[in-house]
Protein backbone atom coordinates (compact mmCIF):
# COMPACT_ATOMS: atom_id res chain seq x y z
CA UNK A 1 0.00 0.00 0.00
CA UNK A 2 1.67 3.36 -0.65
CA UNK A 3 1.33 5.81 1.68
CA UNK A 4 1.02 8.91 -0.86
CA UNK A 5 -1.74 7.34 -2.92
CA UNK A 6 -4.03 6.43 -0.17
CA UNK A 7 -3.47 9.99 1.67
CA UNK A 8 -4.72 11.80 -1.73
CA UNK A 9 -7.42 9.49 -1.68
CA UNK A 10 -8.56 10.06 1.74
CA UNK A 11 -8.07 14.01 1.82
CA UNK A 12 -9.70 14.80 -1.43
CA UNK A 13 -12.97 13.22 -0.53
CA UNK A 14 -14.89 15.45 1.73
CA UNK A 15 -17.50 12.86 2.85
CA UNK A 16 -15.06 10.39 4.73
CA UNK A 17 -14.57 14.34 6.77
CA UNK A 18 -17.68 14.79 6.68
CA UNK A 19 -19.46 11.33 8.00
CA UNK A 20 -16.48 11.18 10.15
CA UNK A 21 -17.70 14.40 11.95
CA UNK A 22 -21.13 13.14 12.18
CA UNK A 23 -19.81 10.02 13.99
CA UNK A 24 -19.12 11.74 16.97
CA UNK A 25 -22.78 12.44 17.40
CA UNK A 26 -23.64 9.19 16.97
CA UNK A 27 -21.54 6.65 18.54
CA UNK A 28 -23.23 7.14 21.78
CA UNK A 29 -26.34 5.81 20.56
CA UNK A 30 -28.31 3.02 22.01
CA UNK A 31 -28.57 0.91 18.83
CA UNK A 32 -27.14 2.00 15.54
CA UNK A 33 -29.23 4.49 13.87
CA UNK A 34 -29.06 4.26 10.01
CA UNK A 35 -29.73 7.83 8.75
CA UNK A 36 -31.36 7.26 5.65
CA UNK A 37 -29.00 9.23 2.84
CA UNK A 38 -30.65 11.57 0.07
CA UNK A 39 -27.24 11.22 -2.27
CA UNK A 40 -25.56 8.28 -1.61
CA UNK A 41 -22.45 9.86 0.67
CA UNK A 42 -20.02 7.49 0.54
CA UNK A 43 -17.72 6.51 -2.53
CA UNK A 44 -19.22 3.84 -4.63
CA UNK A 45 -15.82 2.88 -5.81
CA UNK A 46 -14.66 3.20 -9.91
CA UNK A 47 -17.31 0.36 -9.86
CA UNK A 48 -20.10 2.90 -10.46
CA UNK A 49 -18.44 4.14 -13.55
CA UNK A 50 -17.49 0.90 -14.81
CA UNK A 51 -17.92 1.52 -18.66
CA UNK A 52 -19.98 -0.77 -21.22
CA UNK A 53 -18.17 -2.94 -23.19
CA UNK A 54 -19.12 -2.41 -26.63
CA UNK A 55 -19.66 -5.59 -28.53
CA UNK A 56 -16.79 -6.34 -30.80
CA UNK A 57 -17.75 -6.16 -34.47
CA UNK A 58 -19.14 -9.53 -35.64
CA UNK A 59 -17.11 -12.07 -37.93
CA UNK A 60 -18.32 -12.65 -41.44
CA UNK A 61 -19.46 -15.46 -40.66
CA UNK A 62 -21.75 -15.21 -37.09
CA UNK A 63 -20.38 -17.86 -34.82
CA UNK A 64 -23.95 -19.74 -34.67
CA UNK A 65 -23.73 -19.70 -38.28
CA UNK A 66 -21.21 -21.55 -38.08
CA UNK A 67 -21.41 -23.73 -35.25
CA UNK A 68 -24.63 -24.99 -36.88
CA UNK A 69 -22.74 -25.57 -40.28
CA UNK A 70 -19.75 -27.58 -38.49
CA UNK A 71 -22.63 -29.72 -36.65
CA UNK A 72 -23.91 -30.55 -39.45
CA UNK A 73 -20.72 -31.58 -41.81
CA UNK A 74 -19.79 -34.16 -39.53
CA UNK A 75 -23.13 -36.32 -40.04
CA UNK A 76 -23.63 -35.75 -43.56
CA UNK A 77 -19.77 -36.94 -43.58
CA UNK A 78 -20.70 -40.01 -41.80
CA UNK A 79 -23.75 -40.49 -43.79
CA UNK A 80 -21.48 -40.04 -47.40
CA UNK A 81 -18.59 -42.75 -45.73
CA UNK A 82 -21.98 -45.13 -44.94
CA UNK A 83 -23.17 -44.97 -48.70
CA UNK A 84 -19.94 -45.60 -49.71
CA UNK A 85 -19.09 -48.56 -47.76
CA UNK A 86 -22.48 -50.28 -48.51
CA UNK A 87 -22.65 -49.40 -52.12
CA UNK A 88 -18.57 -50.62 -52.23
CA UNK A 89 -19.04 -53.94 -50.19
CA UNK A 90 -22.01 -55.06 -51.71
CA UNK A 91 -23.68 -56.04 -48.84
CA UNK A 92 -27.45 -56.49 -48.19
CA UNK A 93 -27.19 -56.57 -44.24
CA UNK A 94 -27.36 -52.55 -44.33
CA UNK A 95 -29.23 -50.80 -46.34
CA UNK A 96 -28.11 -47.63 -48.27
CA UNK A 97 -28.53 -44.04 -46.28
CA UNK A 98 -31.18 -43.38 -49.02
CA UNK A 99 -32.99 -46.55 -47.72
CA UNK A 100 -32.90 -45.47 -44.37
CA UNK A 101 -34.92 -42.24 -45.40
CA UNK A 102 -37.47 -43.86 -47.44
CA UNK A 103 -38.41 -45.61 -44.64
CA UNK A 104 -38.26 -42.79 -42.21
CA UNK A 105 -40.91 -40.93 -44.48
CA UNK A 106 -42.89 -43.85 -45.29
CA UNK A 107 -42.67 -43.95 -41.03
CA UNK A 108 -44.32 -40.60 -40.88
CA UNK A 109 -46.33 -40.29 -43.61
CA UNK A 110 -46.96 -43.70 -45.65
CA UNK A 111 -46.53 -44.32 -48.94
CA UNK A 112 -43.97 -45.77 -50.20
CA UNK A 113 -43.87 -49.28 -48.38
CA UNK A 114 -47.76 -49.24 -46.87
CA UNK A 115 -47.05 -52.05 -44.63
CA UNK A 116 -47.71 -52.48 -40.81
CA UNK A 117 -45.25 -49.40 -40.17
CA UNK A 118 -46.39 -47.07 -42.42
CA UNK A 119 -46.97 -43.52 -40.87
CA UNK A 120 -47.27 -45.39 -37.46
CA UNK A 121 -44.41 -42.54 -36.12
CA UNK A 122 -47.01 -41.01 -33.53
CA UNK A 123 -48.42 -43.60 -32.11
CA UNK A 124 -44.95 -45.63 -31.56
CA UNK A 125 -43.21 -42.10 -30.44
CA UNK A 126 -46.06 -41.07 -27.80
CA UNK A 127 -46.10 -44.83 -26.51
CA UNK A 128 -42.17 -44.33 -25.51
CA UNK A 129 -42.62 -40.98 -24.92
CA UNK A 130 -45.54 -41.39 -22.00
CA UNK A 131 -43.38 -44.23 -20.85
CA UNK A 132 -40.47 -42.47 -20.42
CA UNK A 133 -41.67 -39.40 -19.08
CA UNK A 134 -43.66 -41.68 -17.07
CA UNK A 135 -40.82 -43.08 -15.18
CA UNK A 136 -38.84 -40.36 -15.23
CA UNK A 137 -41.27 -37.91 -13.13
CA UNK A 138 -41.72 -40.85 -10.91
CA UNK A 139 -38.05 -41.04 -10.27
CA UNK A 140 -38.04 -37.47 -9.71
CA UNK A 141 -40.81 -36.78 -7.36
CA UNK A 142 -39.55 -39.95 -5.23
CA UNK A 143 -35.50 -39.56 -6.16
CA UNK A 144 -35.11 -35.62 -5.39
CA UNK A 145 -36.94 -35.74 -1.74
CA UNK A 146 -35.17 -39.32 -0.89
CA UNK A 147 -31.77 -37.13 -1.82
CA UNK A 148 -32.13 -33.97 0.21
CA UNK A 149 -33.54 -36.34 3.53
CA UNK A 150 -30.43 -38.85 2.64
CA UNK A 151 -28.06 -35.60 2.45
CA UNK A 152 -29.36 -33.60 5.21
CA UNK A 153 -30.17 -36.27 7.86
CA UNK A 154 -28.07 -38.43 9.57
CA UNK A 155 -30.84 -41.04 10.67
CA UNK A 156 -32.27 -41.48 7.37
CA UNK A 157 -28.87 -41.92 5.93
CA UNK A 158 -27.43 -44.42 8.03
CA UNK A 159 -31.17 -45.84 7.17
CA UNK A 160 -31.10 -46.23 3.69
CA UNK A 161 -27.51 -45.18 2.87
CA UNK A 162 -26.16 -49.05 3.11
CA UNK A 163 -29.40 -50.63 1.01
CA UNK A 164 -28.86 -48.09 -1.63
CA UNK A 165 -25.26 -48.59 -2.28
CA UNK A 166 -25.89 -52.57 -1.89
CA UNK A 167 -28.52 -52.27 -4.89
CA UNK A 168 -26.62 -49.55 -6.75
CA UNK A 169 -24.55 -52.34 -8.69
CA UNK A 170 -26.88 -54.32 -10.27
CA UNK A 171 -27.66 -53.31 -13.52
CA UNK A 172 -30.96 -52.06 -14.42
CA UNK A 173 -31.44 -55.08 -17.05
CA UNK A 174 -31.06 -57.78 -14.32
CA UNK A 175 -34.51 -55.93 -13.07
CA UNK A 176 -36.05 -57.53 -15.73
CA UNK A 177 -36.96 -60.73 -15.20
CA UNK A 178 -38.23 -59.93 -12.01
CA UNK A 179 -40.17 -56.35 -13.30
CA UNK A 180 -41.60 -58.78 -15.95
CA UNK A 181 -43.51 -61.12 -13.17
CA UNK A 182 -44.22 -57.97 -11.06
CA UNK A 183 -45.51 -56.06 -13.95
CA UNK A 184 -46.39 -58.59 -16.78
CA UNK A 185 -45.31 -58.38 -20.50
CA UNK A 186 -46.57 -54.90 -20.69
CA UNK A 187 -45.32 -51.14 -20.53
CA UNK A 188 -45.34 -51.37 -16.67
CA UNK A 189 -42.47 -53.18 -16.58
CA UNK A 190 -40.90 -50.65 -19.59
CA UNK A 191 -41.82 -47.65 -17.01
CA UNK A 192 -40.60 -49.59 -13.82
CA UNK A 193 -37.45 -50.45 -15.58
CA UNK A 194 -37.03 -46.72 -16.82
CA UNK A 195 -37.83 -45.48 -12.69
CA UNK A 196 -35.11 -47.65 -11.95
CA UNK A 197 -32.43 -46.27 -13.99
CA UNK A 198 -33.61 -43.13 -13.60
CA UNK A 199 -33.86 -42.95 -10.11
CA UNK A 200 -30.35 -43.89 -8.97
CA UNK A 201 -28.25 -40.59 -10.83
CA UNK A 202 -31.28 -38.33 -9.55
CA UNK A 203 -30.87 -39.73 -5.98
CA UNK A 204 -26.73 -39.65 -5.30
CA UNK A 205 -26.54 -36.25 -7.44
CA UNK A 206 -28.81 -34.76 -4.85
CA UNK A 207 -27.38 -36.44 -2.38
CA UNK A 208 -23.94 -34.95 -3.19
CA UNK A 209 -25.60 -31.93 -3.87
CA UNK A 210 -26.70 -31.20 -0.22
CA UNK A 211 -23.79 -32.94 1.30
CA UNK A 212 -21.17 -30.41 -0.74
CA UNK A 213 -23.08 -27.17 0.21
CA UNK A 214 -20.29 -24.60 2.07
CA UNK A 215 -21.09 -24.93 5.64
CA UNK A 216 -20.64 -20.99 5.96
CA UNK A 217 -23.47 -20.76 3.72
CA UNK A 218 -25.26 -22.76 6.67
CA UNK A 219 -23.86 -20.46 9.15
CA UNK A 220 -24.52 -17.67 7.52
CA UNK A 221 -28.37 -18.04 7.52
CA UNK A 222 -28.42 -18.96 10.63
CA UNK A 223 -26.86 -15.87 11.73
CA UNK A 224 -29.55 -13.78 9.73
CA UNK A 225 -32.96 -15.87 11.51
CA UNK A 226 -33.23 -18.82 9.35
CA UNK A 227 -33.12 -22.36 10.33
CA UNK A 228 -35.37 -25.42 10.31
CA UNK A 229 -37.24 -26.57 7.62
CA UNK A 230 -36.54 -22.74 6.06
CA UNK A 231 -33.28 -23.47 5.86
CA UNK A 232 -34.53 -26.47 3.91
CA UNK A 233 -35.92 -24.25 1.21
CA UNK A 234 -33.74 -21.32 1.31
CA UNK A 235 -29.98 -22.61 1.50
CA UNK A 236 -30.52 -26.40 1.04
CA UNK A 237 -32.16 -26.59 -1.89
CA UNK A 238 -31.66 -24.22 -4.33
CA UNK A 239 -27.22 -24.99 -3.12
CA UNK A 240 -27.82 -28.24 -4.28
CA UNK A 241 -29.78 -27.46 -7.72
CA UNK A 242 -27.05 -27.69 -9.74
CA UNK A 243 -26.15 -31.12 -8.56
CA UNK A 244 -29.96 -32.40 -8.90
CA UNK A 245 -29.72 -31.04 -12.35
CA UNK A 246 -27.18 -32.80 -13.73
CA UNK A 247 -28.51 -35.86 -11.65
CA UNK A 248 -31.95 -35.32 -14.25
CA UNK A 249 -29.50 -34.69 -17.31
CA UNK A 250 -28.11 -38.42 -16.66
CA UNK A 251 -31.04 -39.89 -15.50
CA UNK A 252 -32.86 -38.55 -18.40
CA UNK A 253 -30.22 -40.26 -20.86
CA UNK A 254 -30.89 -43.47 -18.86
CA UNK A 255 -34.01 -43.41 -19.06
CA UNK A 256 -33.91 -43.78 -22.81
CA UNK A 257 -31.83 -46.39 -22.94
CA UNK A 258 -34.25 -48.37 -20.44
CA UNK A 259 -37.76 -47.78 -22.94
CA UNK A 260 -35.87 -49.60 -25.35
CA UNK A 261 -34.69 -52.67 -23.40
CA UNK A 262 -38.27 -52.31 -21.38
CA UNK A 263 -40.12 -52.43 -24.82
CA UNK A 264 -37.90 -55.14 -26.14
CA UNK A 265 -39.92 -57.27 -23.94
CA UNK A 266 -43.65 -57.82 -25.89
CA UNK A 267 -44.72 -54.71 -25.92
CA UNK A 268 -46.87 -54.08 -29.04
CA UNK A 269 -46.09 -50.20 -29.49
CA UNK A 270 -43.15 -48.15 -28.79
CA UNK A 271 -39.79 -47.69 -30.55
CA UNK A 272 -38.30 -50.69 -28.79
CA UNK A 273 -40.88 -52.75 -30.24
CA UNK A 274 -40.61 -51.53 -33.63
CA UNK A 275 -36.22 -51.73 -33.45
CA UNK A 276 -37.28 -55.77 -31.62
CA UNK A 277 -39.80 -56.08 -34.72
CA UNK A 278 -37.53 -54.75 -37.29
CA UNK A 279 -34.95 -57.69 -35.88
CA UNK A 280 -37.45 -60.52 -36.07
CA UNK A 281 -38.32 -59.44 -40.03
CA UNK A 282 -34.60 -59.01 -40.48
CA UNK A 283 -35.89 -54.85 -41.91
CA UNK A 284 -32.58 -52.94 -41.02
CA UNK A 285 -33.92 -49.80 -42.61
CA UNK A 286 -36.23 -50.20 -39.70
CA UNK A 287 -34.31 -50.73 -36.97
CA UNK A 288 -32.08 -47.50 -38.04
CA UNK A 289 -35.27 -46.08 -38.81
CA UNK A 290 -36.34 -46.33 -35.07
CA UNK A 291 -32.78 -45.57 -33.35
CA UNK A 292 -33.08 -41.95 -35.40
CA UNK A 293 -36.45 -42.00 -34.06
CA UNK A 294 -35.20 -41.83 -30.38
CA UNK A 295 -32.05 -39.85 -30.86
CA UNK A 296 -33.64 -37.31 -32.07
CA UNK A 297 -36.15 -37.58 -29.35
CA UNK A 298 -34.05 -37.99 -26.66
CA UNK A 299 -31.97 -35.04 -27.78
CA UNK A 300 -35.07 -33.15 -28.40
CA UNK A 301 -35.80 -33.00 -24.85
CA UNK A 302 -32.26 -33.12 -23.14
CA UNK A 303 -32.42 -29.87 -24.94
CA UNK A 304 -35.45 -29.00 -22.92
CA UNK A 305 -34.36 -30.32 -19.90
CA UNK A 306 -30.87 -27.94 -20.07
CA UNK A 307 -32.94 -24.39 -21.30
CA UNK A 308 -34.60 -25.21 -17.89
CA UNK A 309 -31.38 -25.57 -16.29
CA UNK A 310 -29.76 -22.73 -17.53
CA UNK A 311 -33.27 -20.76 -16.39
CA UNK A 312 -32.90 -21.73 -13.15
CA UNK A 313 -29.34 -21.58 -12.92
CA UNK A 314 -28.58 -18.23 -14.60
CA UNK A 315 -26.82 -17.29 -10.90
CA UNK A 316 -24.46 -19.81 -11.96
CA UNK A 317 -22.45 -18.97 -15.01
CA UNK A 318 -20.35 -22.52 -14.80
CA UNK A 319 -23.34 -24.29 -14.38
CA UNK A 320 -24.78 -23.43 -17.77
CA UNK A 321 -24.74 -26.77 -20.30
CA UNK B 1 -11.34 -3.75 43.63
CA UNK B 2 -14.64 -2.47 41.82
CA UNK B 3 -17.31 -5.23 44.11
CA UNK B 4 -20.14 -3.80 41.63
CA UNK B 5 -21.29 -6.17 38.92
CA UNK B 6 -20.35 -4.45 35.86
CA UNK B 7 -22.72 -5.54 32.92
CA UNK B 8 -20.03 -5.74 30.40
CA UNK B 9 -21.10 -4.83 26.67
CA UNK B 10 -19.71 -8.09 25.06
CA UNK B 11 -17.36 -10.22 27.43
CA UNK B 12 -15.30 -13.25 26.55
CA UNK B 13 -15.11 -15.14 29.69
CA UNK B 14 -11.77 -17.90 30.16
CA UNK B 15 -12.68 -18.85 26.83
CA UNK B 16 -10.66 -22.29 25.78
CA UNK B 17 -11.28 -23.99 22.79
CA UNK B 18 -9.98 -27.83 22.30
CA UNK B 19 -10.21 -29.14 18.88
CA UNK B 20 -9.90 -33.24 18.18
CA UNK B 21 -7.77 -34.01 15.64
CA UNK B 22 -7.33 -37.49 15.03
CA UNK B 23 -5.68 -38.90 18.44
CA UNK B 24 -4.91 -34.99 19.78
CA UNK B 25 -6.40 -32.58 21.42
CA UNK B 26 -4.57 -29.18 20.25
CA UNK B 27 -5.53 -26.35 22.11
CA UNK B 28 -6.98 -23.80 19.95
CA UNK B 29 -7.68 -21.40 22.71
CA UNK B 30 -6.61 -21.23 26.13
CA UNK B 31 -7.65 -18.83 29.12
CA UNK B 32 -8.70 -15.87 27.01
CA UNK B 33 -10.34 -12.55 28.49
CA UNK B 34 -11.69 -9.73 26.47
CA UNK B 35 -14.21 -7.03 27.00
CA UNK B 36 -15.21 -4.60 24.24
CA UNK B 37 -17.52 -2.15 24.78
CA UNK B 38 -20.21 -0.79 22.48
CA UNK B 39 -19.19 1.19 19.43
CA UNK B 40 -15.58 -0.09 20.10
CA UNK B 41 -13.58 -1.12 16.91
CA UNK B 42 -11.17 -3.96 17.80
CA UNK B 43 -8.56 -5.61 16.12
CA UNK B 44 -7.63 -8.90 16.59
CA UNK B 45 -3.93 -9.43 15.30
CA UNK B 46 -1.66 -12.02 15.36
CA UNK B 47 0.06 -14.78 13.11
CA UNK B 48 -1.86 -17.49 11.24
CA UNK B 49 -2.94 -20.30 13.22
CA UNK B 50 -2.62 -18.37 16.71
CA UNK B 51 -7.10 -18.82 16.66
CA UNK B 52 -8.10 -15.78 15.52
CA UNK B 53 -10.75 -17.28 13.76
CA UNK B 54 -11.59 -19.55 16.30
CA UNK B 55 -12.60 -16.94 18.92
CA UNK B 56 -14.51 -14.74 16.89
CA UNK B 57 -16.61 -17.61 15.29
CA UNK B 58 -17.12 -18.51 18.83
CA UNK B 59 -18.08 -15.33 19.81
CA UNK B 60 -20.85 -15.37 16.38
CA UNK B 61 -22.27 -18.60 18.42
CA UNK B 62 -20.97 -21.30 15.43
CA UNK B 63 -18.48 -22.38 18.18
CA UNK B 64 -18.85 -23.93 21.61
CA UNK B 65 -15.88 -23.08 23.56
CA UNK B 66 -14.71 -26.00 25.58
CA UNK B 67 -14.81 -23.85 28.57
CA UNK B 68 -15.30 -20.60 29.76
CA UNK B 69 -18.07 -18.36 27.84
CA UNK B 70 -18.74 -15.30 26.04
CA UNK B 71 -21.55 -12.82 27.56
CA UNK B 72 -23.40 -9.98 25.88
CA UNK B 73 -25.03 -7.43 28.77
CA UNK B 74 -24.10 -10.28 31.08
CA UNK B 75 -26.16 -13.16 28.49
CA UNK B 76 -24.22 -16.57 28.01
CA UNK B 77 -24.14 -16.68 24.05
CA UNK B 78 -25.60 -20.05 22.76
CA UNK B 79 -25.38 -19.88 19.22
CA UNK B 80 -25.79 -17.66 16.02
CA UNK B 81 -27.92 -14.47 16.42
CA UNK B 82 -29.03 -11.49 14.57
CA UNK B 83 -27.00 -8.96 17.04
CA UNK B 84 -23.58 -10.60 15.60
CA UNK B 85 -23.26 -10.48 12.04
CA UNK B 86 -20.06 -12.08 10.74
CA UNK B 87 -18.71 -10.81 7.61
CA UNK B 88 -16.36 -13.70 5.88
CA UNK B 89 -13.31 -13.36 4.12
CA UNK B 90 -14.62 -15.13 1.47
CA UNK B 91 -17.84 -13.44 1.90
CA UNK B 92 -20.68 -16.75 1.61
CA UNK B 93 -22.76 -14.73 -0.17
CA UNK B 94 -25.62 -16.59 -1.09
CA UNK B 95 -24.99 -17.21 -5.24
CA UNK B 96 -28.68 -17.44 -6.18
CA UNK B 97 -29.48 -14.71 -4.51
CA UNK B 98 -29.55 -11.29 -6.14
CA UNK B 99 -27.36 -8.47 -4.18
CA UNK B 100 -30.72 -6.75 -3.19
CA UNK B 101 -32.39 -10.34 -2.05
CA UNK B 102 -28.71 -10.96 -0.21
CA UNK B 103 -29.22 -7.67 1.50
CA UNK B 104 -32.60 -8.55 2.51
CA UNK B 105 -32.41 -12.28 3.35
CA UNK B 106 -32.49 -11.10 7.51
CA UNK B 107 -35.19 -8.87 7.00
CA UNK B 108 -37.41 -11.82 5.32
CA UNK B 109 -36.89 -14.07 7.95
CA UNK B 110 -38.82 -11.64 10.58
CA UNK B 111 -41.77 -11.89 8.45
CA UNK B 112 -41.47 -8.48 7.46
CA UNK B 113 -43.82 -7.25 5.11
CA UNK B 114 -42.53 -7.34 1.34
CA UNK B 115 -42.46 -3.43 1.01
CA UNK B 116 -41.07 -2.88 4.00
CA UNK B 117 -38.33 -5.85 3.37
CA UNK B 118 -37.57 -4.00 0.13
CA UNK B 119 -37.23 -0.74 1.92
CA UNK B 120 -34.25 -1.76 4.38
CA UNK B 121 -33.01 -3.69 1.52
CA UNK B 122 -32.61 -0.49 -0.64
CA UNK B 123 -31.54 1.70 2.25
CA UNK B 124 -28.29 -0.38 2.71
CA UNK B 125 -27.85 -0.58 -0.84
CA UNK B 126 -27.58 3.04 -0.82
CA UNK B 127 -25.54 2.61 2.11
CA UNK B 128 -22.74 0.36 0.75
CA UNK B 129 -23.27 2.29 -3.24
CA UNK B 130 -24.48 -0.96 -4.68
CA UNK B 131 -28.25 0.03 -5.94
CA UNK B 132 -26.92 0.32 -9.47
CA UNK B 133 -26.19 -3.37 -9.31
CA UNK B 134 -29.11 -4.44 -7.17
CA UNK B 135 -29.98 -7.15 -9.71
CA UNK B 136 -26.97 -8.47 -10.02
CA UNK B 137 -25.90 -12.14 -8.77
CA UNK B 138 -23.22 -12.69 -6.75
CA UNK B 139 -20.41 -14.07 -9.60
CA UNK B 140 -21.02 -11.06 -11.44
CA UNK B 141 -19.42 -8.98 -9.16
CA UNK B 142 -15.79 -8.01 -8.54
CA UNK B 143 -14.93 -8.85 -4.61
CA UNK B 144 -15.12 -5.57 -3.50
CA UNK B 145 -18.42 -5.50 -4.16
CA UNK B 146 -19.07 -8.68 -2.80
CA UNK B 147 -17.30 -7.90 0.65
CA UNK B 148 -19.83 -4.57 0.45
CA UNK B 149 -22.85 -6.56 -0.06
CA UNK B 150 -22.04 -8.90 2.99
CA UNK B 151 -21.90 -5.80 5.14
CA UNK B 152 -24.74 -4.75 3.81
CA UNK B 153 -25.89 -7.87 4.42
CA UNK B 154 -25.45 -8.10 8.50
CA UNK B 155 -26.15 -4.57 8.96
CA UNK B 156 -29.65 -4.78 7.47
CA UNK B 157 -30.05 -7.54 9.89
CA UNK B 158 -29.52 -5.05 12.44
CA UNK B 159 -26.29 -6.63 13.95
CA UNK B 160 -24.34 -4.48 15.94
CA UNK B 161 -21.35 -5.81 16.04
CA UNK B 162 -19.49 -7.14 12.85
CA UNK B 163 -17.43 -10.00 13.29
CA UNK B 164 -14.84 -9.67 10.61
CA UNK B 165 -12.32 -12.07 9.41
CA UNK B 166 -9.60 -10.58 7.64
CA UNK B 167 -12.95 -9.57 5.25
CA UNK B 168 -10.04 -7.16 2.98
CA UNK B 169 -7.65 -10.22 2.92
CA UNK B 170 -8.47 -11.72 -0.77
CA UNK B 171 -8.79 -8.19 -2.14
CA UNK B 172 -6.26 -5.73 -4.14
CA UNK B 173 -4.58 -2.89 -2.23
CA UNK B 174 -6.76 -0.37 -3.83
CA UNK B 175 -9.48 -2.15 -3.08
CA UNK B 176 -8.90 -2.33 0.26
CA UNK B 177 -8.46 0.98 1.15
CA UNK B 178 -11.78 1.86 -0.36
CA UNK B 179 -13.26 -0.56 2.04
CA UNK B 180 -11.21 0.59 4.84
CA UNK B 181 -12.46 4.51 4.34
CA UNK B 182 -16.16 2.70 3.72
CA UNK B 183 -16.34 0.90 6.48
CA UNK B 184 -14.98 3.28 8.89
CA UNK B 185 -17.71 5.71 7.84
CA UNK B 186 -20.02 2.64 8.55
CA UNK B 187 -18.56 2.23 11.88
CA UNK B 188 -18.57 6.15 12.66
CA UNK B 189 -22.28 6.79 11.61
CA UNK B 190 -23.90 3.45 12.91
CA UNK B 191 -22.44 2.96 16.01
CA UNK B 192 -21.76 -0.29 15.55
CA UNK B 193 -18.90 -2.70 17.48
CA UNK B 194 -16.69 -3.91 15.01
CA UNK B 195 -13.93 -6.71 16.02
CA UNK B 196 -11.65 -7.26 12.94
CA UNK B 197 -9.46 -10.20 12.19
CA UNK B 198 -5.84 -8.59 10.70
CA UNK B 199 -2.39 -9.65 9.55
CA UNK B 200 -1.67 -6.30 8.95
CA UNK B 201 -0.43 -3.83 11.60
CA UNK B 202 -1.19 -0.78 9.30
CA UNK B 203 -4.51 -1.76 8.88
CA UNK B 204 -4.68 -2.11 12.40
CA UNK B 205 -3.08 1.21 12.80
CA UNK B 206 -5.40 3.08 10.62
CA UNK B 207 -8.82 1.00 11.98
CA UNK B 208 -8.50 0.16 15.35
CA UNK B 209 -9.89 2.19 18.57
CA UNK B 210 -7.55 -1.39 20.65
CA UNK B 211 -5.34 -4.25 19.38
CA UNK B 212 -5.64 -7.28 20.78
CA UNK B 213 -2.32 -9.47 20.16
CA UNK B 214 -2.86 -13.09 20.04
CA UNK B 215 -0.04 -15.66 20.03
CA UNK B 216 -0.42 -18.95 19.28
CA UNK B 217 0.21 -22.57 21.42
CA UNK B 218 -1.94 -22.41 22.91
CA UNK B 219 -3.86 -19.40 21.50
CA UNK B 220 -4.22 -16.50 24.16
CA UNK B 221 -4.09 -12.42 24.41
CA UNK B 222 -0.74 -11.00 24.38
CA UNK B 223 -1.12 -7.46 24.37
CA UNK B 224 -4.02 -5.19 24.15
CA UNK B 225 -2.81 -1.93 23.49
CA UNK B 226 -5.03 1.06 22.61
CA UNK B 227 -4.23 3.40 19.51
CA UNK B 228 -4.54 6.96 20.60
CA UNK B 229 -4.86 8.51 16.94
CA UNK B 230 -7.28 11.19 16.13
CA UNK B 231 -9.64 10.09 13.50
CA UNK B 232 -9.76 10.66 10.20
CA UNK B 233 -6.31 9.01 10.03
CA UNK B 234 -3.95 10.24 7.94
CA UNK B 235 -1.34 6.86 6.66
CA UNK B 236 1.42 9.44 5.56
CA UNK B 237 1.43 11.54 8.83
CA UNK B 238 4.75 11.07 11.35
CA UNK B 239 2.13 10.68 13.87
CA UNK B 240 0.64 7.38 12.00
CA UNK B 241 3.92 6.13 11.48
CA UNK B 242 5.42 6.38 14.68
CA UNK B 243 2.22 4.35 15.99
CA UNK B 244 2.73 2.14 13.45
CA UNK B 245 6.22 1.35 14.08
CA UNK B 246 5.99 0.74 17.73
CA UNK B 247 3.39 -1.65 17.23
CA UNK B 248 5.44 -3.40 15.12
CA UNK B 249 8.08 -3.69 17.27
CA UNK B 250 5.88 -5.22 20.01
CA UNK B 251 4.49 -7.65 17.50
CA UNK B 252 8.45 -8.72 16.55
CA UNK B 253 9.53 -8.35 19.94
CA UNK B 254 6.77 -10.88 20.94
CA UNK B 255 7.52 -13.51 18.07
CA UNK B 256 10.69 -13.61 19.05
CA UNK B 257 10.34 -14.01 22.49
CA UNK B 258 8.30 -16.98 21.63
CA UNK B 259 10.90 -18.48 19.32
CA UNK B 260 13.87 -17.97 22.13
CA UNK B 261 10.82 -19.76 24.32
CA UNK B 262 10.10 -22.61 21.91
N1 LIG C 1 -12.53 -27.15 12.90
C1 LIG C 1 -11.27 -27.36 13.33
N2 LIG C 1 -10.85 -28.61 13.57
C2 LIG C 1 -9.61 -28.84 14.02
N3 LIG C 1 -8.71 -27.89 14.26
C3 LIG C 1 -9.05 -26.62 14.03
C4 LIG C 1 -10.36 -26.29 13.54
N4 LIG C 1 -10.43 -24.94 13.43
C5 LIG C 1 -9.23 -24.48 13.80
N5 LIG C 1 -8.40 -25.47 14.16
C6 LIG C 1 -7.02 -25.31 14.65
O1 LIG C 1 -7.02 -24.31 15.61
C7 LIG C 1 -5.89 -23.47 15.48
C8 LIG C 1 -6.33 -22.03 15.31
O2 LIG C 1 -6.95 -21.88 14.05
P1 LIG C 1 -7.58 -20.52 13.55
O3 LIG C 1 -8.52 -20.04 14.61
O4 LIG C 1 -8.14 -20.74 12.23
O5 LIG C 1 -6.31 -19.58 13.49
P2 LIG C 1 -6.13 -18.17 12.76
O6 LIG C 1 -7.47 -17.70 12.32
O7 LIG C 1 -5.52 -17.29 13.79
O8 LIG C 1 -5.20 -18.38 11.64
C9 LIG C 1 -5.11 -24.00 14.31
O9 LIG C 1 -4.06 -24.78 14.80
C10 LIG C 1 -6.09 -24.82 13.56
O10 LIG C 1 -5.46 -25.89 12.92
MG1 LIG D 1 -8.15 -17.30 10.35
Amino acid sequence: MTPTASAALRAEDPAVVAAGEAADATVDQARPVIVPTGAAPFKTGSFAAEPKVKPEPGPLVPERVQSLLLAVAFPLLLIVAWHELVVLSGTRLVPTPYQVGLMMVDFAVGGIHDDAFSGTILTHLLASMQRVYGGFALAIILGVPLGLLIGRVKVIRQLVDPTLSLLRPIPVTAWLPLSMIFFGLGPRSAVFLVFLGAFYPIVLNTVFGVRSVDPKLFEAASMLGCDGSRMFRQVVLPAATPSIFNGLRLAHGFAWILIVVGEMTGVPTGLGSVIMDGRNLSRTDLIITGMIVIGIAGIATDRLIVRLNNRVLRWSPQHHG
Amino acid sequence: MDETPRRDFLAVREVAKLFQIGDELVAALSGVNLVIDKGEFVCLIGASGCGKSTLLRIIAGFEQPSSGRVEIYGHPVTGAGSDRGMVFQDFALFPWLTVRENIAFGPRQKGLPTTRVREIADEYLNMVGLAPFADRFPAQLSGGMKQRVAIARVLANEANILLMDEPFGALDALTREQLQDELLQIWARTGVTVIFVTHSVEEATLMADRVVVMTAGPGRIEADIPIMLERPRDVSSPDFNEVRRSLTQRLTSHVRRQLKAA
